[in-house]
């Protein structure tokens, strides 16, 4: 591990990188010993800063030159190289480090390799580092199938959710024959819980159009479109300034960098439906038209927006192509699992102690990024489910926790991986009134044109609400099971082919809450108001008195030592007391 | 302005990269305030005018004052960067003017971090 941060790379760290990859190759190393750069550790000031893993041994101020001896004796002898030791001093109270924290521990940076690093306004500090050299590889270096065989191989996939391979996309529509063809990036970032899109948008909008620029290449596109939603302000601002610095210096518009290729870039807003996210409503939408998709076959890399050939990726996308380029397929692939290669990154968001967005290796168990990344669980309550992939997607119980996070895994316990949002629910969450807010979501985003996703879900939902208001009738549970089933079958789009999930979810692992609220109308988390008694359990009180403390109307009576009790005369029904009961002792 | 050839991109980039220097640059410090939609949101641009107004009083001309997206955190947002010259990067969380005038003049000026509103010291691991 070499230290790249800016202090380590002022004294000189990347030119020892470059000797070592020297070394290494001249010695037949290069498969055994692996170089890595990693951000600063804080030791700068005897930098160039390496450590060597597994045995952890730190060498400090190393110069090119003292390299070859380093692995002479280090890596064939097998003799650490006194000169160069370094000792950390034992620190108390001190600042902790990057890699002594578990939220950063755990990540690595790629998509959002530019984070808190650059100013996103300013295009030379894109620039400074590596900002479109990859643009500047693929436009002089590169053929079109060259490019493509490069993505394909990285094993790059789609990361709005479906996961299709990018250089398969890529190079379906190279081959379609076409005079004008359509570069398009899907940033209509539209499930609740998730915000990855928008902070690259705006972070990073240049590698958004490097990412394009390059694909433009591959598919011999010359004009495209960035769908961003109109309640994303920042980064459509963000987005435009990038592209008209980008235009102003040649690096969009016509004869890209002196090299012939042309392509210009327009900012799309979208108004804020759902179903846009879609890629073929997407499209709709651009043309002018009502935003509703439409059937596929031909897909959009046969006929799409204008009924040209198009390609539609997503911003992270996008984000993750010029590295790839610059640094090579196998770069990309190096991480990952067999089918899901690289970093993907996710919003944290709900129950957790830190809120975010990290990027981390594909693979992953989920517990790590809950419990280490995520910190846990707020308020030392319990952990009970995650939802993934938004209203499409579905929720993984605590037993599975231990899932590697990929595309297969995920979606063999019935969720999916989604675009990239994480909503983490602990132990007061009711899980068919999560269920029902999912589909109210979709319901009401649900653009009617089809029967099963319009009749479909509303039908759905009003069985939901039927359940969770107590009136849920025997049989509802199947009832749910077989209409879920088949809105997902007949559905003309991915809005009502996965608006179910959620239901089937919450089913598969929670029935026993659809069993309580049905058949004993009881809402085991006392969420669902219809449901609770509001009633003190006397075995189950602690006689602590903090419900009567935090009643805002004086419903409660309660004297030290003594059970309280609540007068239903008074309440309000506002949970306060069960909110702030820990023994949860009000039915 | 005029459009760059391939030769003026590397150019940019080999002289950005000695001005990222603080050194070279002239600078002896370097101050990011976050803001990303969420940092925004919690307040960042209360924090960037306390900075602002805190650099004016002081009269330096030697400290960079810059902004950056979403650090990742948003839950502990406002959040800063400080780095001087030759020391690593200190990450600040959850903070409100105040805070950050303290910062501005215990950190940025006296050159000792202020421990207690302080998260992690270097930077993270990019590819």
């Amino acid at each position: 591990m070499i230290c790249a941060g800016t202090g380590c790379v002022a004294n000189g760290s990347l030119k020892v990188k470059d000797a070592f990859d020297k070394e290494l190759v001249a010695r037949n190393l290069q498969n055994e010993i692996k170089v890595v750069l990693t951000g600063c550790n804080g030791f700068c000031a005897k930098g160039p800063v390496i450590v060597v893993y597994p045995e952890d041994i730190f060498y400090q101020q190393v110069r090119p030159e003292d390299v070859s001896h380093l692995v002479e004796e280090h890596f064939i002898k097998g003799r650490p190289v006194q000169k160069f030791l370094y000792t950390p001093p034992a620190k108390k109270d001190a600042i902790p480090v990057m890699n002594e924290i578990p939220f950063f521990k755990h990540q690595v940076l790629r998509a959002l390799r530019n984070r808190s690093l650059i100013d996103a306004e300013k295009i030379e500090e894109y620039i400074a580092r590596d900002g479109y050299m990859a643009a500047v590889k693929a436009l002089t270096e590169m053929t079109p199938e060259q490019i493509v065989a490069e993505m394909k191989r990285s094993g790059l996939r789609g990361r709005g959710g479906a996961g299709f391979l990018t250089g398969l996309k890529w190079e379906l529509c190279l081959k379609v024959k076409g005079d004008i063809k359509y570069i398009l990036c899907n940033g209509d970032e539209g499930d609740p819980g998730a915000f990855m899109d928008r902070s690259v948008m705006e972070a990073d909008p240049h590698s958004v159009l490097e990412g394009m620029i390059i694909a433009a290449k591959a598919i011999d596109a010359h004009y495209g479109y960035i769908y961003v939603r109109a309640e994303y302000p920042l980064a459509v601002h963000r987005l435009q300034l990038a592209i008209d610095q980008a235009k102003e210096r040649g690096l969009l518009g016509k004869d890209i960098l002196g090299t012939g290729f042309d392509l210009d870039i327009e900012i799309y807003q979208g108004a804020g439906a759902f179903v846009c996210g879609e890629e073929t409503a997407l499209m709709a939408s651009i043309e002018g038209l009502r935003g509703m998709p439409r059937p596929k076959p031909p897909f959009p890399v046969y006929k799409g927006l204008f009924q040209r050939p198009s390609v539609l990726n997503n911003v992270e996308t996008f984000a993750n192509v010029p590295p790839i380029i610059l640094h090579g397929a196998d770069w990309h692939a190096s991480l990952g699992t067999e089918k899901s290669k690289g970093t993907k990154v996710f919003a944290l968001s709900g129950a957790l102690n830190n809120i975010g967005l990290v990027e981390v290796p594909m693979g992953i168990p989920l517990k790590t990024i809950i419990y280490d990344i995520g910190g846990g669980i707020k308020g030392n309550r319990k952990f009970k489910a995650v939802q993934m992939g938004g209203p499409s997607g579905g929720c993984i119980p605590e037993s599975l926790i231990d899932t590697p996070v990929d595309y297969e895994n995920i979606t063999k316990t019935g969720a999916i991986m989604g675009s990239g949002g994480m909503v983490v629910m602990d132990e007061t969450t009711c899980m068919p009134a999560m269920a029902k807010f999912f589909l109210e979501f979709t319901e009401d985003e649900s653009c009617g044109k089809c029967v099963p996703c319009r009749i479909g879900n509303k039908t759905l939902l009003t069985i939901l609400e039927r359940i969770t208001n107590g009136e849920g009738r025997e049989g509802d549970i199947d009832l749910l099971l077989q209409l879920s089933q088949q809105v997902k079958d007949a559905s003309l789009c991915g809005l009502g082919q996965t608006s179910p999930n959620p239901i089937l979810t919450t089913i598969k692992y929670f029935r026993d809450e659809y069993e309580a609220h049905i058949h004993e109308k009881r809402c085991p988390a006392r969420v669902c108001t219809p449901l609770v008694k509001f009633k003190v359990n006397e075995e189950k009180c602690k006689k602590c008195g903090l419900c009567y403390k935090n009643c805002p109307v004086g419903a409660i009576t309660w004297e030290k030592g003594k059970v309280a009790s609540i007068d239903l005369e008074k309440c309000t029904k506002c949970k306060t007391c069960i909110k702030n009961c820990r023994f949860w002792a009000i039915d | 302005m005029a459009k760059l050839t391939i030769a003026d991109l590397k150019k940019i980039k080999e002289e950005y990269h000695a001005n990222q220097q603080l050194r070279e640059g002239g600078f002896t410090a370097k101050i990011t305030v976050h803001m990303g939609t969420c940092g925004i949101a919690a307040g960042a641009r209360g924090i960037m005018d306390a900075i602002l107004d805190e650099l004016n009083k002081s009269g330096r001309k030697d400290v960079a004052i810059t902004t950056s997206g979403c650090a990742g955190l948003c839950s502990k947002e406002p959040m800063l960067t400080i780095e001087r010259t030759g020391e690593a990067p200190v990450k600040y969380i959850a903070l409100t003017p105040d805070k950050a005038r303290k910062i501005f003049t215990e950190h940025v000026m006296g050159g000792n971090a202020v421990k207690e509103y302080a998260l992690v010291v270097g930077h993270e691991t990019t590819y």
